[in-house]
């Protein structure tokens, strides 16, 4: 699971750290990829692995459309940082509902699943059901291709001088709101192939996205907001946590326990664990 | 002197309605009711403070939970007084502690609250009491009728001496600038700690007096996070921070949702997501600020972007 958080955690990190867009919505294109993973698979059978190239580049159109309709004329308008912040959380609960009752629409309220790769294999000493190794491995090959492209490329680059100082980088010519939106479209599309991966491992339904807006929303706030290093690691972590603190108490506390974690970073270290 | 008229007129109304109301009507304006004073009761603390709470379900819900458990033992008036005392007292811990923080850490945080609230409740029901959900001591319609007109009465006249007093003129003055409240001798942790605390009250005792009205009730009915969202909704349809406009948004989605959520469920969760947006971006003074515009400005107003 680790993997999975520090993906949707990365989509989520990069639309805030970058724009201060606190997208309740995200978790919707989790459950929207996961949904188009599922029908090209029940429907066209098409394998999995491949259809995360058709529901990354589609949700990367979608949220590049979101961006243009609903968020870029409120940065725009917004006075200050504080209204922007507040208005994109209002206008993402907005989304949310859009989506995932477009959701229920289309695909019905039920939990629906497929099987795809469920036999065991033995991997450094230890055994673990072939979908979810692959599921993480790809999870974490996206997370750390993303971290090093901004590390290290030019556009990376171009990335985090926004992040730092968007009046600064606009003297110096860069276009910011081509920035934004296309960041706010690869944000979410690292949401979508979450939620391809995901529908390899769960039975998936449209109620299943507010739950990983919150475990990304968890995950950012332990490693730090913008930093993309940090929801890295704090995927990895809570992930950890999560499955051992389930399983000394009760599956059933699972949330319980990630909101008491969330909670509880937010009053005591709500710079996060890498922060300065 | 017209606004007095009006004012006596559904006064009287409504509280001669069971005398002349089918079972329907009652019903139906039962819900607005509730609408209303959950928005009102939201406006007090957020409206003014602009801290945005999304965690009513929290409040809603542990009152919800009071009656069911103590529906069958007490009569529901005196429930509701516990309901009330004991939301206070939970909420003052939880505001000193939500509360250091700002903008949308608050509103995520006092999100997380609601959910985790009923995830407790629901561990606790399959857990300890081995069950799912209760059945509810059914109250006469009228009783709780009553209750919650007396209620939504009590969140206005609050709404309404809050807005009047010095208490919400710190709060206001908190809303627009808070460092510069605190630097001029407001105390702002404890005007905000009490105006949280007081809007859970409230909260609270709608979420005991409705509760009767479900013959059943489960962690999913009572937190449900749509409680949460729709006030905000309600008060950003009607424009945030003064006393009307919570009760035009709450009245008017109210209706809207009693008409359309039992049949067309996903429609009108599809509109009300569009009509929140359209609210955002092109009438942040709410129905209100549109009105309020042309007869006088109302003192608070949200932040319009220029």
């Amino acid at each position: 699971m680790g993997g999975i958080y520090a993906l949707t955690a990365i989509g989520l990190n990069l639309q805030y750290g970058l724009m201060r867009i606190l997208n309740i919505g995200h978790g919707e294109l989790v459950m929207l990829g996961a949904y188009i993973t599922y029908s090209l698979y029940s429907r066209l059978g098409l394998d999995p692995m491949i259809s995360l190239l058709i529901s990354g580049p589609t949700i990367f159109l979608i949220g590049l459309s979101i961006h243009r309709i609903l968020f870029r004329p409120l940065i725009q308008v917004s006075v200050s940082l504080e209204v922007l912040e507040v208005n994109s959380l209002l206008i993402s609960f907005g989304l949310l509902f859009i989506i995932q009752n477009l959701a229920l629409i289309i695909w019905g309220a039920d939990m629906i699943g497929y099987t795809y790769l469920a036999y065991p294999i033995k991997f450094l000493g230890g055994v673990f059901p072939a979908n979810r190794f692959i599921a993480f491995s790809v999870a974490i090959l996206f997370s750390l291709g993303f971290y090093l492209f901004l590390r290290f490329s030019l556009a990376g680059k171009v990335v985090r001088a926004v992040m730092q100082d968007k009046i600064g980088s606009q003297f110096i010519g860069v276009k910011i709101f081509k920035v934004h939106s296309i960041c706010f479209g690869l944000g979410v599309a690292m949401a979508g192939i979450t939620g391809s991966l995901l529908s390899m491992i769960f039975e998936i339904s449209p109620f299943m996205g507010l739950s990983y807006t919150v475990e990304g929303m968890i995950v950012i706030i332990l490693g730090g907001l913008g930093n993309i290093l940090g929801s890295l690691i704090g995927g990895l972590i809570i992930g950890v946590v999560e499955s051992i603190g389930s399983y000394l108490t009760s599956p059933d506390l699972k949330m319980v326990i990630s909101y008491s974690i969330f909670i509880a970073i937010l009053l005591i270290r709500p710079k996060g664990i890498l922060g300065r | 002197m017209l606004m007095v008229f009006i004012w006596t007129f559904i006064s009287v109304a409504l509280i001669l309605l069971p005398l002349y109301g089918s079972v329907y009507t009652i019903s139906f304006i039962l819900s607005i009711l509730m609408y209303i004073a959950l928005t009102q009761s939201w406006n007090i603390f957020s409206g003014y403070t602009k801290y945005i709470s999304i965690g009513t379900a929290a409040f809603f819900g542990i009152g919800g939970y009071t009656t069911a458990i103590l529906g069958s033992k007490l009569p529901l008036p005196i429930v509701i007084m516990i309901a009330t005392l004991v939301n206070f007292v939970l909420a003052l811990p939880m505001g000193f502690i939500t509360l250091r923080l700002r903008g949308p850490y608050f509103a995520i945080l006092t999100f997380g609250l609601g959910e985790l609230v009923g995830h407790i409740f629901l561990w606790w029901e399959m857990k300890i009491t081995g069950t799912r959900g209760r059945m509810i001591m059914p109250v006469e319609q009228t009783t709780v009728y009553y209750s919650l007109l007396a209620i939504a009465a009590t969140v206005f006249f609050t709404a309404y001496i809050v807005k009047v007093s010095r208490f919400g003129l710190a709060l206001q003055s908190i809303g627009q600038d808070e460092e510069k409240a605190e630097t001029l001798g407001v105390n702002t942790t404890f005007f905000k700690v009490t105006a949280f605390a007081l809007t859970a009250a409230l909260m609270g005792a709608v979420g005991a007096a409705i509760t009767p009205r479900w013959t059943y009730l489960d962690p999913y009915i009572a937190f449900n996070p749509l409680l949460s969202f729709q006030p905000v909704i309600m008060a950003m349809i009607g424009g945030v921070g003064n006393l009307y406009g919570p009760m035009l948004g709450a009245a008017f989605i109210g209706i809207l949702s009693e008409v359309l959520l039992i049949r067309f469920p996903y429609y009108y969760m599809i509109m009300l997501g569009m009509i929140l947006i359209i609210v955002v971006h092109f009438i942040p003074g709410g129905l209100t600020g549109l009105i309020g515009k042309k007869t006088r400005p109302s003192p608070v107003q949200l932040p319009t972007p220029s």
